[in-house]
Order: structure tokens, then sequence, then C-alpha cells
């Protein structure tokens, strides 16, 4: 018999695994679960943006596209960083179109990271940086961030974790799964930090576009003397409700793009060709959605804010992407342990924040990318299980 | 556009604590706004999306086209007015096109439908034709789908 454990590379087997799988599994089979566990909006695609993609297929462009991705959609791409984030790339050797903003991820780790290097990876954070790192043979070194700084990275945690063999800095705002997102004077501050060093900045901005409070998001490469050494990755999962159209994209410096794709090329081709027509169309037309969707998880993240408060679970206030990340260690509970006692008793499915790093313990992660009806049924059993539990104390 | 109207709209159960949040303002002043819509009469009332199939049906609705002749001086408005008087009538709508009203109207039979079109409304000076057509299935209404069940198909996924 063959013993596989022996045969599959170390590399791998060292990637830390996600811990959450058969917890989303229990609650697919309890009958009456509700969940609030996704990570994607729950609007469809916008039908400007589909329809881009059906005529697609009905003219037959069904073949592969240059690697990089087609020149239209990278010339939108420079378009779209330029008019909202003030970033000028070169279509030409600075864009590179990816499957998902989680390739762009991946291949931008691999370009830059040799073994025994440290990755900076700042937690609660998504939970691929860490295997990633850890694939290429690289060190994660975790930064947990702190409630009391709204989750954001401050420039003494980044200076206290920089040695000499720190390579890259993965800097995850808006931030899944707290919600905290980096102003520009504490972009300044970390800025400051990483001038005139070696350190390139992995600056993941996929929920960019999903920014409440009349401040706009601003990229860490807009910042002078950044963008030389951020390698900026977005796509349109989030903020077009493309998930299942898997197309992301990096920008950044040519030498390192151009290292991305020939990694790109290799393990890929190119990204999906549908999904390049139609998102020409969501970057040219669709800014009027993205706006019509974020208003709408406003209203939600305001409504999901004022439950906490009523059910006294104290909550920092998300100013980014389709999260909340309330404090519940006042109820004694671990987070895991707070979890599966409100899906057994309560049948509500939450994420413990340990899912996305030691330091989300005393957390959970809440999705509000669903209809305020399903929301306030989930939130009317949490109030009933807290109300219990304060019973029981 | 009030955002407020629009939150009004979509979530008539929510307390007025919640709308207050969600719109970010007081709860006084958004008491105090919905007070005054009430007054001004946008505010028109609350009412709950039931679907009648489900439960064996609420007897039959019909949409009536309905041609009239306008009178000088007042237009469309007093037979508008006259027919959406009428109890039976669920709604009234001037219309641009083929026809001038809509009107929906609701009854426990095809019958007591027939006999509204016939007796009371084709009779009624300035109608001058009337087409009705019944609602067989209702798919949609006001927003929400009706009738087949929609899973939510997302992956729990971080």
């Amino acid at each position: 018999m063959i013993d596989y454990g022996k045969l599959l590379s170390p590399a791998a087997k060292a990637m830390r695994p996600s811990g959450i799988r058969k917890f989303f599994d229990i609650a697919a089979e309890m009958k009456d679960c509700i969940t609030l566990g996704v990570g994607e909006p729950d609007f469809k695609t916008p039908w400007s943006i589909r329809e881009a993609g059906i005529k697609s297929l009905e003219k037959g462009h069904t073949f592969y596209t240059s690697n990089t991705g087609m020149v239209e959609l990278r010339q939108e791409i420079c378009t779209y960083m330029q008019r909202r984030f003030g970033l000028g790339y070169n279509a030409a050797d600075e864009v590179l179109v990816t499957v998902g903003g989680s390739e762009a991820i991946d291949a931008c780790i691999r370009a830059l990271v040799s073994p025994g290097e440290e990755v900076l990876i700042p937690e609660p954070s998504f939970v691929c940086y860490h295997p990633l790192t850890t694939l290429v043979g690289g060190v994660p070194v975790t930064i947990p961030l702190k409630n009391e700084n709204d989750f954001r990275l401050t420039a003494e945690e980044l200076r206290a974790a920089i040695t000499p063999k720190t390579k890259l800095l993965v800097f995850p705002f808006p931030t899944n799964p707290t919600g905290g997102v980096m102003r520009k004077a504490d972009l300044e501050a970390i800025a400051e930090v990483l001038r005139g060093t070696d350190i390139m900045v992995l600056s993941d901005e996929i929920y960019a576009e999903l920014t409440y409070g009349g401040e706009k998001h601003i990229s860490i490469a807009s910042l002078p003397g950044m963008a030389e050494r951020t390698v900026v990755v977005n796509g349109f999962s989030k903020a077009y409700a493309m998930t299942g159209w898997r197309l992301g994209f990096a920008c950044g410096p040519a030498p390192v793009i151009g290292m991305m794709n020939t990694i790109h090329q290799a393990a890929i081709m190119c990204a999906p060709t549908t999904s390049q027509y139609a998102a020409i169309v969501a970057l040219r037309e669709c800014d009027d959605e993205i706006e019509r969707m974020r208003d709408e998880y406003d209203l939600r993240r305001r409504f999901l804010m004022k439950r906490f408060e009523e059910l006294g679970l104290p909550c920092f206030e998300p100013q980014g992407a389709f999260y909340v990340f309330p404090d519940i260690r006042g109820t004694g509970l671990s987070s895991a342990e707070f979890c599966e006692q409100l899906l057994v008793e309560a049948k509500v499915a939450m994420v413990p924040g340990t899912a996305f790093g030691d330091s989300g313990e005393g957390f959970l992660r809440i999705s509000y990318a669903y209809s305020l009806d399903h929301l306030d049924e989930a939130m009317r059993r949490t109030g009933i299980f807290l109300e219990k539990q304060r019973q029981k104390a | 556009m009030d955002k407020l109207l629009q939150v009004l709209e979509a979530n008539a159960r929510l307390t007025l604590e919640e709308i207050a949040a969600m719109v970010n303002e007081s709860a006084e002043a958004v008491a105090k706004r919905i007070d005054d819509y009430k007054r001004e009469g946008v505010l028109r009332g609350t009412r709950t999306l039931v679907d009648w199939d489900k439960v064996g049906g609420n007897g039959v609705q019909a949409l009536i086209d309905v041609r009239v002749s306008p009178k000088k001086g007042h237009g469309f408005d007093e037979i508008a007015e006259a027919i959406a008087l009428l109890d039976e009538v669920d709604g009234v709508q001037l219309m641009s096109g083929g026809y001038d009203l809509s009107v929906a109207i609701s009854g426990a039979s095809f019958q007591e439908v027939a006999w509204f079109v016939a007796r009371r409304l084709s009779p009624m000076d300035d109608v001058l034709s009337t087409a009705t057509h019944f609602v067989l299935r209702t798919y949609k209404k006001d927003g929400a789908l009706f009738g087949t069940e929609h899973r939510d198909e997302r992956q729990g996924v971080l």
C-alpha cells in the first residue's frame, strides 16, 4: 500500500489548513439553520455585465487571450486605477489579469519570496497569505491587530516586526474579517517606515470599493515613494458581485509583474476569456451599480451595529468590506465555544474570529451580505441565545 | 430621493430606533419626519405581502383596461376618481398608450368580477369600453418573488 503521507510534499503539508470547513458543513446540513458565514455578495452580477459575457459567447470569443489579459481590459484597468485611486500604470507591462485576486496574491508571493525570508501578515485577515507563504518556504510573521486601534496597522507594530529577513508586507485593507480600514494619516505613517527599505508591499485591495462613512479608500501605492515598492491586488468579485467569474488583477512595478506573469503563464495560461469581456463592461459602465450595492450594504451595516448595541455586545464600527466583528469576550466564552453553542442552541452560524488568526480570539465575523429580513431573524435568535447565557451565569 | 422613504418602503417592520440608525439620524428626528410624511399624505399605510395562492387562494383578481372620454376642464380626473371610490376597486392608474385607465379589482369569483364590470363600470358615463384580464398566477409582486423558493447557493467561504 502506498503511504501517501510520505509522498506528499512537506511544504504543502505545512500549509495552515482552514479550520472552518467542518463547521460550515454541519451548518449546511442543519435544518432551519441560518448562516451569516458567506464571504461574497448576495447581489447577482449586474445585468449589463452578464450580458457582455453572454454576447462574447454568442460571438464565439471562446479562445485563450494573451497571457497578461486582453489589451482592452488592461487599458480599462489602467483607466480605472487612475480615475479611482490616482494610480498611473502602463497597460503594456504593469498590469496582469488573474484568476481572481487570489491568484494574484499567490503569484506575487511566489515571485518575491525565497525560502527563509519573512512575510509580515497583519491578522486577523484573510486566510490565504499564511499558507501561500509557507508553500514557497517563506516564514509567515503575524502582526496581531488590535481592537483598540480599530484593527489598523500602526507604524510601531510594523517597525517592531521588521527584521533583516523581512521581504514582504501583506497589507490587507479594508480587512476581511474586521472591516478595518486605513485612512490617509495611518498610511503615511506606514509609508514612512517602509521608504528607503527593500521591503515590498502586497496591498490586497479587493474591498476598496466597499468603504462607508464618506471617505473613500486610498491605496498605499498612491503615497509618495510607494508605487515602486507596492503590488496592488484588486478584482471584480466584491465590487461588482462577480465572485463566480473568477477575475482579478495585479498592478505594480514592471519587473515584478513580469515575473508574476511568467508564473501565471506556466500555471494558468490566461484568465477566463468570457469573464474578461464582461469585466470590460464592468469597468466602463457600472460605477452606479457599485454605488447602489454599497448603499445597501451600508444600511445593513448600520442596522447590525444598532442591533449589537441593543444586545450589549461591543462592536467597533467597521468602515469597509461587508463584515462586522463584534467582541464577545464579555460572555466568558471563546470564539469557538460561542459559535458552536450558537449553532446548536440558536441555529445561527457565525464564523469564529480565530478562523482568521489567533488574534481573532474573542471575536466573531458576521457577514452582512444578506437581506435585512435574514439579518433581523439571525439577530433575534442571537438575542435569545445571549439572554439564556446571562441567565446561566 | 429621501433615503428614509426608501428604507421605510422596503422594511416596514423595523423599529423606529433601527430605522433611525440605518439612515444615521436620531430617533426623534425620524419620528417627526414620519409624522410629517403622514400628514402630507406621502406615507399612505403599511401592508403585508401575502402569497394567497399558497393557502388556497383569495378570490380572483383582474386588471381592466378602460377607455374613457375625458371631460372638458377635468381631464381624466373626474371619471378616475369616481371609479376609485368603488369598493371593489383596488387600484386605478392613468396610463399612456392604447387605453386610458388601468383598474385593478378583486372579487370572490369570476362571476362577481364580471358582474362588477357589466353592472357598475361599463354603464358609467364617460366609460367608452372595457377589456378585462383575469390574473391566473402571480410570480412576482411589489418586488417580491412569489411561488418558487429560491435557495441561497453560496458556499461558506472565508
